[in-house]
């Protein structure tokens, strides 16, 4: 096995007994980053230098004895967290040069646990996206088969991790975003609790619907991983004043008494049947291990989901979008005699075809005499979507369905129906819509394409859903299997 | 339903988005589509059921009115594609 490859906890040890240095660590992950970067293309941003340098004062933190569960760790972060003094870009010509004068909170809590940064991910556009292809400077390939798309947005993120660039990852999660590459790349990926995690410093796409969580290569990776950017900030007045608990201390493998409930709805017309069978077959394990499964719930609004959050997520993000300008940072059209032409120019080149097509479809739904129509009722519909899953929630600890419909598709295969590129995450939107925390656990293969399974809970109850994952990953080995390449 | 070219043309100004010829029949055909799709949502009775903005039960949040540390003014104006001393400098807003 490749150092590059162990996980968090594991090469926690190694560093903490000295049988390995970060140095080593880090070059071992700059070099398989030499060996795949070209095949993949999961970074926007290599920062070696940075990358060696934070490894070095690692070094000295632990043999001064100052270590922590992350420290001298090897990981990449998504492009659309600010990163002080690296250009920060969300893969898009708007903001190909900016170069954040501040650190995101996330970024900052990160550093304090005297991490490694070796690069900054590849991702759709502004995060809108779920693919990968909507980046404005190259797509990334799935490292289990490289004809074929990663997921998205955080694609760069998942991708890393799987091809062992880095340790771990950050990514976003709108509306599967973290979860739903997870499941393509087959890492774990978790999106919290919308307001669990400070989303200052995240360029923002959607306010209601972003947050931030970690793409790692086990769940106790993911505990850890938690435990260093969860909790409050006074910069986030979304972020939430909740006690953050010690994630990992909820690890066990004991599932009996819990009860979890399989939505009907989410096995939708469409859905691939290996997927279908992979995620009954793994419900079955969690069965094996103690839970009393119900498998006949209904969540009868969820065909409803995709429609709303397609209306409300564009909507937040042309009014989010309008910041870009040309005037303050980014990219910026000069050539023209007047101010008006130049904002139109600017949003004109600087933006992307999917970026355009969601400003306008917000616009449209945010405009005089279609707003009741559009946008209201999108957010009526999202009322009822919140209110089913707080009724599943009396009788269930935990919902389980697919991350996504089908296992992961061919570059190129979805790009000019944007309509099949949504429908990609019809299974992760709704959480997103009703503020859940989700996590996606690879759950097994059909013809060598990883297949995700999403773990579903209440707000605030990441503690449960960590552990179903973790007892479900004790159990079986398919988060130990590594692409060939 | 079918969205005119006026429409479209019209939301892109309300955007300030410039569109060649081609994006806006792109565009036209495109979200024509997605919006015919997304009628479903009129299927559903809202009657009497309040709009959601966000998932979380916070309300006026609030803090303190305390000063502190801005950044500096030329971290902030690294980014600007035109500045002028301590200023942005923007096109002519009136010809």
């Amino acid at each position: 096995m490749m150092l590059s490859q162990l996980t968090i906890h594991e090469a926690h040890r190694l560093l903490k007994t000295k049988q390995l240095s970060s140095v080593e660590l880090t070059k071992a992950s700059l070099e398989r980053i030499r060996q795949v970067e070209p095949k993949v293309r999961a970074l926007v941003t290599i920062t070696d230098e940075l990358a060696l340098k934070q490894a070095q004062k690692a070094d000295e933190l632990i043999a001064s004895g100052d270590i922590n569960p992350l420290t001298g760790i090897p990981m990449v972060i998504k492009d659309n967290m600010c990163t002080k003094g690296i250009p920060t870009t969300c893969s898009s010509k708007m903001l190909e040069n900016f170069v954040p004068p501040y650190n995101a909170t996330v970024v900052e809590k990160l550093n304090d646990c005297g991490v490694v940064m070796v690069g900054k991910a590849n991702m759709d556009e502004f995060a809108m996206g779920s693919s990968n292809e909507h980046s404005a400077f190259f797509p990334t390939h799935n490292p289990w088969d490289l004809s074929r798309v990663p997921g998205g947005s955080s694609g760069g993120s998942a991708t890393a991790v799987a091809a062992g660039e880095a340790i771990y990852a950050l990514g976003s999660d709108t509306g599967g975003s973290i979860r739903q590459p997870a499941g393509f790349c087959s890492v774990t990926g978790l999106k919290p609790t919308y307001g669990r995690v400070s989303r200052y410093g995240l360029v923002a796409f959607a306010s209601s619907l972003d947050q931030i969580g970690p793409l790692t290569q086990d769940v106790a990776d993911c505990a850890l991983v938690l435990n260093a950017i969860a909790g409050y900030d006074g910069r986030d007045s979304t972020s939430v004043p909740e006690p953050t608990p010690d994630y990992t201390q909820c690890l066990t493998t004991d599932l009996n008494g819990l009860r979890i409930g399989i939505p009907k709805e989410y096995f939708v017309e469409g859905m691939q049947t290996e997927v279908a069978v992979a995620i009954r077959a793994a419900i079955g394990k969690l069965e094996e291990l103690g839970a009393r499964v119900e498998w006949e719930v209904s969540l009868p609004h969820t065909p409803y989901a995709l429609a709303a959050y397609y209306i409300i997520a564009p909507s937040e993000a042309s009014a989010n979008l309008a910041r870009y300008d040309g005037v303050k940072y980014g990219f910026s059209y000069q050539d023209t005699k007047n101010m008006w032409e130049a904002l139109e120019k600017t949003r004109q080149y600087g933006f992307g075809d999917e970026v355009k097509r969601r400003i306008m479809l917000g616009t449209y739904a945010l405009s005089a005499g279609y707003y009741d129509a559009w946008y209201l009722k999108a957010q009526k519909v999202r009322t009822l979507i919140r209110q089913e899953f707080d009724q599943a929630f009396t009788q269930f600890d935990a919902l389980v369905t697919p991350t996504s419909p089908t296992v992961p598709f061919k570059i190129g295969e979805k790009i000019d129906d944007p309509l099949q590129m949504y429908l990609s995450d019809v299974c992760t939107l709704p959480i997103n819509i009703a503020g859940l925390p989700g996590i996606s656990i690879p759950a097994g293969f059909a013809n060598g394409l990883p297949i995700g399974m999403q773990i579903i809970g209440k707000p605030f109850s990441e503690e449960t859903i960590l552990k179903i994952a973790h007892a479900y990953q004790q159990a079986t080995d398919w988060h130990k299997r590594r692409p060939n390449i | 339903m079918k969205l005119s070219r006026e429409e479209v043309l019209h939301i892109a100004l309300l955007a300030r988005l410039g569109l060649t010829d081609a994006e806006v029949d792109k565009l036209r055909e495109q979200l024509s589509n997605i919006l015919e799709n997304f009628e479903i949502l009129q299927q559903v009775d809202t009657s009497g059921i309040p709009p959601t903005a966000q998932s979380i039960p916070l309300q006026n949040v609030v803090k303190d009115d305390e000063v502190t540390p801005s950044l500096p003014s030329n971290e902030i104006l690294a980014n600007a594609p035109r500045k002028d001393g301590e200023y942005f400098r923007v096109k002519a807003v009136l010809e």
